[in-house]
């Protein structure tokens, strides 16, 4: 809403400096967001030509001294007009003109004219685009400031206001003059609505019916005769302009000169193309058209309140008019309508119509009734005055619920030190009160407060606590803390495991990512399979196709990622999202399921580039494989890793990750993502490595129950002894399980695989395993017989169960 | 080397003979002392050749002993032994140091860079709402999370914004294609994260003080400030005594927390449906000191970071509260903006574009 500052001071005088008044205003809710002027002249300010001399070297051109307020400047002159102490248009070097002659713009250069330097220029009306007039310079009167902007001093000021959308009285004029009245103690000039009236009685004339009273509240109309359609005299054009809005003919003009004055949208009808001059309010019936002022052909439904002549309807209630009643050049008899229609309904039928009008934009915010009349009258007496004509006597006034309009609001007095934390002085909220235009009645340490109609955002205690606390000031009320009782601690598990499973992957190295959670099947597809029987949300009116369904998998969003940066990052790509998928539960209505997971990609090589080491190597399985092992281990978790087929992984290189501990419970899983995967997302770098895990299935396991409480176990005191043994054994014997198995013996305490080798002097279909066990018995040193025992015991076990050979020792 | 074996030889400073045991305390200490004083493998030899060597001086008092009288010989030559067995030991253990000690090795390239451990971030988001949450949690408030897809109900009537009303506006919605009995379509990306409030309460005894992080969604082109998937985080305190002054007190808290003690903080009137009355709160730009051209503030000079206000009583009612026993506050903040602000951010589809060379510098 953009708000003239000359048309706001016709009802209340401005007393604050602008900047003040704008900061005033925005911490009072209403948020000026920029002071404006609707002229700019950039560079040119008003200047004081000082002094004239004549040019030396030139007949026609003059040396005018001009004061440009922060510094005198000589510039060279051609116009004949000019002359000491006149106030002029100064251009500075830099400003954009119009160039007299070609009447291109250009930019204004220091130049040097018959031997004398000009640093700057004398303006005609021509050069600052304001006219074709360049005989002469523009001649200022003589109060314009000196060094003031000549944009500002020209043009109009005015406010842009942000609005919020309880505050329908804003966006009117009269409105913000009333917002500021209270806001500076200042007292608002309504405008006149006083004119004469000769003509019959109107309700002789012309007729109005309300029909459906539950969508139309109030119904007023007068009605003008001998009108004269033509321009809009330059004051109503140019206030319109000013605002943005495109003058029409000067009975329309009026008319929404009036809305944008009062707030109260209002229509002109040609009375002479009504039916019968009668008009009547109702719901449209099936199979009803009109064809409205845009040029559109609406079918209308029993949803859509219609301005209706005694047999086709004429408007849109509170939208759009028809063409056939509209104004015309020809127009002699308006029929003024304000009116008040359901917010609701207006909303619901310009949405439905995808029409957007000033109108809508206040009818929905459910103006009062009283308004209708007040808009009624101040528009009819601005038609007399810019378009002529006789007024019938009296006004149209459909007012079918009048007695229900009246609402008070009871604040009793302890409420508002309940709400703010600070009392007033009752003087002091009853004149704040006051200063809004509401009516006060302070009884028994309750204000009975009547809101005035330009405020029908005002209904309830709390309301009225909030006019208070602005116009006060929320800067002067008290900043406290909260006191009372805590609340009793209640720590969501599963979210402090996700937090801390991102704390540890990022120390492993691995960067968290965030993508968009939704996506589509087909994307997702290319990443996996869906899961059996699960069909993904559909979003009904999805921004772009590729954003239409909610994801029901991290896979696809962290290899788009990878393949994002796989080209750009030299360093790892180790890379992890936390996040939800949604999960339709299947029947009826009802929300989805949005279970936590995690998902990572382990690619690119393993560190960066380094002095030492030389090119790095690739990461692989293991990489990821200890990084998950390494994650659960955080959490007292062991789990082993059990071979698996799924599509998104390489064959026989992919482990689901069970949890032995809790019922063989699975977790997750765990690969090397199949090559054809990887060229369906143009990643090509290789191996990638993946795993994903279940967040809830985690929190669930028997070891995060007792975290952080676990019990100490006394670590042996006695020396340990390592021995290294070299297996040869079958290729696909799990190492996993030769480990196991070492380790069962009581002596061990730990088994640990520290090379694996197939190739020369191993059989094909064998592999080498090097495996480095730790001895120690938890009483005494153990001996070099118990060693030997122990570890000949080991090797029968292995030679049994895998058929282990000893390789060296 | 210090000339040690003068200084034992010019004991008998009164001109009278020093006693046996004199003598051999002489030689002790000076030795001891020489010894300490001897750092290198050559320092070593020529002590040991003046002390414990053939001609040494501790040998010189043994044979020494035979000119004693009678009487003090068997004494005199104990000691002297001791004294030989402790200037051994000592010199064994003195040679076994400086062994050890090998000299410069050569110098190395200190300015190589060194063995980095890997290196992986947080997601700024993830760092944003962490921030937030602590400075909440350090004044009570317990992280709660909700829903992403949400009722209508929730989303919408629960926190005051019936169908049809104009405040709608401020919340263009994903509908999903569920529909309920009715044939509505019911179902919705929740456009803020408010809808926790109702949920919190209903699920909960005051006193409330919850701060809730969350992604929302919102119908809305992605320009550089604007993107259809973001976060919020909501806060919210509900007791019998909170009050507007609170409010304050507690994000002017959280502001100096988040954006440093010397941030001034600006609240004013703004409208939401869920409360009354309604609060904008801004800090003072730390880009520019009035700038009318500064890029961040816009020449405001202030910049906002959340809106607020005292919870509406109307949805204290519906959450099934006594808003006449009952008060509270509530906040609602952009994640991304924060943390646009605090690192400026230019862009804000920066976040979900997951660029290395952007997630790596948080």
């Amino acid at each position: 809403m953009k708000v003239p500052i000359s048309w706001l001071e016709e009802y209340v005088p401005v007393t604050l400096p602008l900047e003040d008044l704008a900061h005033r205003l925005t911490m009072a809710g209403t948020e000026v967001v920029s002071v404006d002027t609707t002229l700019s002249f950039d560079g040119v300010v008003v200047g004081l030509a000082k002094k004239v001399v004549p040019h030396p070297n030139a007949d026609r051109l003059r040396l005018v001294q001009v004061d440009a307020g922060d510094e005198t400047l000589e510039v060279v002159c051609g116009a004949p007009n000019v002359a000491t102490g006149q106030k002029i248009a100064f251009a500075r070097i830099g400003s954009v003109l119009t160039d007299a002659h070609t009447g291109e713009e250009r930019k204004l250069k220091r130049s040097k004219i018959r031997g004398v330097t000009s640093n700057g220029m004398v303006c005609s009306e021509r050069e600052l685009g304001m006219s074709d007039e360049h005989e002469g310079i523009l001649v200022l009167p003589e109060g314009a400031p000196i060094g003031m902007s000549l944009g500002e001093y020209l043009g109009e000021t005015l406010f842009d206001l942000e609005l919020t959308p309880n505050r329908p009285d804003c966006l009117a004029v009269m409105g913000v003059a009333r917002e500021v009245a209270a806001l500076t103690g200042e007292t608002t000039t309504p405008p006149s609505i006083e004119y004469p009236e000769y003509g019959a009685d109107i309700a002789t004339l012309a007729k109005v019916e309300i029909e459906d009273m539950d969508l139309c509240r109030r119904y007023t109309a007068t009605l003008i005769q001998g009108v004269k359609i033509g321009p809009s005299p330059d004051w109503l054009a140019d206030r319109l302009r000013a605002i943005g809005e495109r003058p029409i003919n000067n009975v329309v003009d009026v008319t929404n000169y009036v809305m944008f004055e009062l707030g109260q949208p209002l229509h002109s009808f040609d009375f002479d193309s009504l039916s019968e001059g009668r008009i009547v309010v109702r719901r449209a019936r099936a199979g009803e058209t009109l064809l409205t002022l845009d040029g559109e052909t609406r079918e209308l439904t029993g949803d859509n309140l219609m301005i209706a002549d005694a047999g086709k309807p004429i408007g849109l209630g509170g939208i759009i008019g028809g063409t056939e009643s509209g104004i015309t050049g020809s127009t002699t008899s308006v029929l003024l309508e304000a009116a008040n229609f359901d917010g609701a309904n207006n909303r619901r039928s310009a949405s439905k119509f995808g029409i957007r009008t000033e109108a809508t934009l206040r009818f929905e915010k459910n103006l009062r009734p009283e308004l209708a009349e007040y808009g009624v009258r101040r528009a009819t007496k601005l038609i007399l005055e810019v378009a002529g004509g006789t007024v019938a006597s009296g006004i149209i006034d459909e007012w079918p619920d009048k007695a229900g309009a009246v609402q008070v609001v009871e604040l009793p007095a302890t409420a508002i030190e309940r709400l703010l934390g600070v009392s007033y002085e009752s003087e002091v909220v009853i004149s704040t009160f006051e200063s809004l235009g509401m009516e006060v009645v302070c009884d028994n340490d309750t204000y009975s407060v009547t809101p005035p109609y330009w405020r029908p955002d005002i209904s309830i205690p709390e309301d009225l606590i909030e006019e208070l606390a602005r116009v006060i000031g929320y800067e002067k009320i008290p900043t406290t803390g909260i006191t009372g009782s805590v609340p009793v601690w209640e720590p969501n598990q599963d979210r402090v495991l996700r937090e801390a499973m991102k704390d540890i992957l990022s120390g492993f190295g691995m960067q968290e990512t965030i993508s968009y959670s939704l996506t589509t099947p087909e994307a997702e597809a290319h990443a996996c399979p869906p899961a059996h029987g699960l069909q993904p949300l559909q979003v009904m009116n999805p921004l772009s196709a590729e954003h239409a369904t909610l994801r029901t998998t991290l896979r696809h969003s962290i290899l788009t990622v990878l393949s994002r940066n796989a080209r750009i990052w030299r360093g790892p790509l180790w890379m992890f999202e936390s996040g939800r998928v949604y999960l339709d539960r299947g029947e009826g209505i009802g929300l989805p399921d949005e279970p936590e997971k995690f998902v990572g990609v382990v690619a690119g090589p393993r560190s960066a580039l380094e002095w030492m080491s030389g090119e790095p190597e690739s990461s692989d399985f293991y990489d990821a494989k200890g990084i998950v092992e390494s994650l659960l281990s955080e959490f007292g978790v062991t789990a082993c890793f059990v071979p698996v087929e799924e599509t998104t992984f390489e064959l026989g290189r992919c482990a689901q990750i069970v949890i032995p501990s809790a019922g063989r419970a699975v977790i997750g899983v765990l690969g090397e993502v199949a090559s054809d995967i990887l060229s369906t997302f143009d990643i090509d770098t290789a191996p990638v490595a993946m795993f994903e895990l279940d967040v809830e299935a985690i929190g669930r396991l028997p070891e995060l129950q007792s975290l952080g409480q676990q019990d100490y176990v006394p670590f042996g005191r006695f020396p340990d002894s390592a021995r290294d043994l070299a297996l040869v054994i079958d290729d696909n014997a799990p190492s996993a399980d030769v480990l196991a198995l070492a380790e069962r013996n009581r002596l061990v305490v730990s088994a640990t695989v520290f090379d694996v080798y197939q190739g020369e002097a191993i059989p094909s279909g064998k592999k080498s395993l090097a495996v480095r066990v730790v001895y120690q018995a938890p009483d005494h040193t153990l001996t070099a017989d118990e060693l030997i025992k122990a570890e000949n015991s080991i090797l029968r076990a292995l030679e049994h169960n895998f058929g282990a050979e000893l390789r060296v020792r | 080397m210090i000339k040690l074996a003068e200084s034992v030889n010019n004991l008998n400073c009164d001109g009278a003979e020093p006693s046996a045991e004199d003598r051999i305390t002489a030689v002790r200490d000076a030795g001891l002392l020489g010894l300490s004083a001897s750092e290198t493998a050559d320092a070593l030899q020529a002590w040991r050749n003046q002390y414990i060597g053939r001609s040494g001086e501790v040998t010189l008092l043994l044979r020494g002993v035979g000119s004693l009288p009678a009487d003090q010989r068997a004494e005199f030559g104990q000691a002297a032994n001791r004294l030989k067995n402790e200037l051994e030991a000592a010199y064994d253990q003195r040679e076994a140091a400086i062994s050890a000690f090998t000299g410069p090795i050569g110098t190395i390239d200190v300015s190589l860079p060194g063995r980095s451990p890997a290196k992986g971030r947080l997601h700024p988001i993830t760092q944003t709402i962490r921030e937030i949450t602590a400075a909440f949690g350090a004044m009570g408030f317990q992280t709660f999370e909700g829903p992403e897809v949400e009722f209508e109900g929730y989303n919408f009537d629960a926190m005051n914004i019936p169908s049809d009303h104009p405040a709608r506006e401020m919340f263009d919605t994903f509908w999903l294609d569920r529909v309920d009995e009715d044939g509505n379509n019911s179902i919705l990306l929740r456009t803020h994260t408010s809808p926790m409030q109702a949920r919190i309460m209903e699920t909960h005894e005051p006193p409330i003080r919850v701060v809730v992080p969350g992604r929302c969604y919102r119908y809305e082109a992605t320009d550089a400030s604007h993107e259809w998937h973001f976060n919020q985080v909501e806060v919210m305190a509900v007791d019998e005594a909170i009050t507007f002054a609170d409010l304050k007190g507690t994000l002017y808290e959280f502001a100096r927390r988040v954006f440093g003690p010397e941030r001034k903080v600006r609240f004013r009137c703004d409208f939401f449906p869920f409360v009354e009355p309604g609060v904008d709160m801004s800090v003072d730009c730390f880009n520019c000191d009035g700038d009318p051209t500064c890029r961040i503030c816009r020449g405001s000079g202030w910049l906002e970071i959340l809106g607020a206000g005292m919870v509406h009583p109307e949805v204290l009612r519906r959450s099934g509260y006594d808003p006449n026993r009952y008060t509270g506050f509530a906040a609602g903040m952009g994640v991304e903006r924060v943390a646009m602000l605090k690192h400026g951010i230019d862009d804000i589809r920066h976040f979900y574009t997951n660029d290395m060379r952007f997630l790596s510098q948080f």
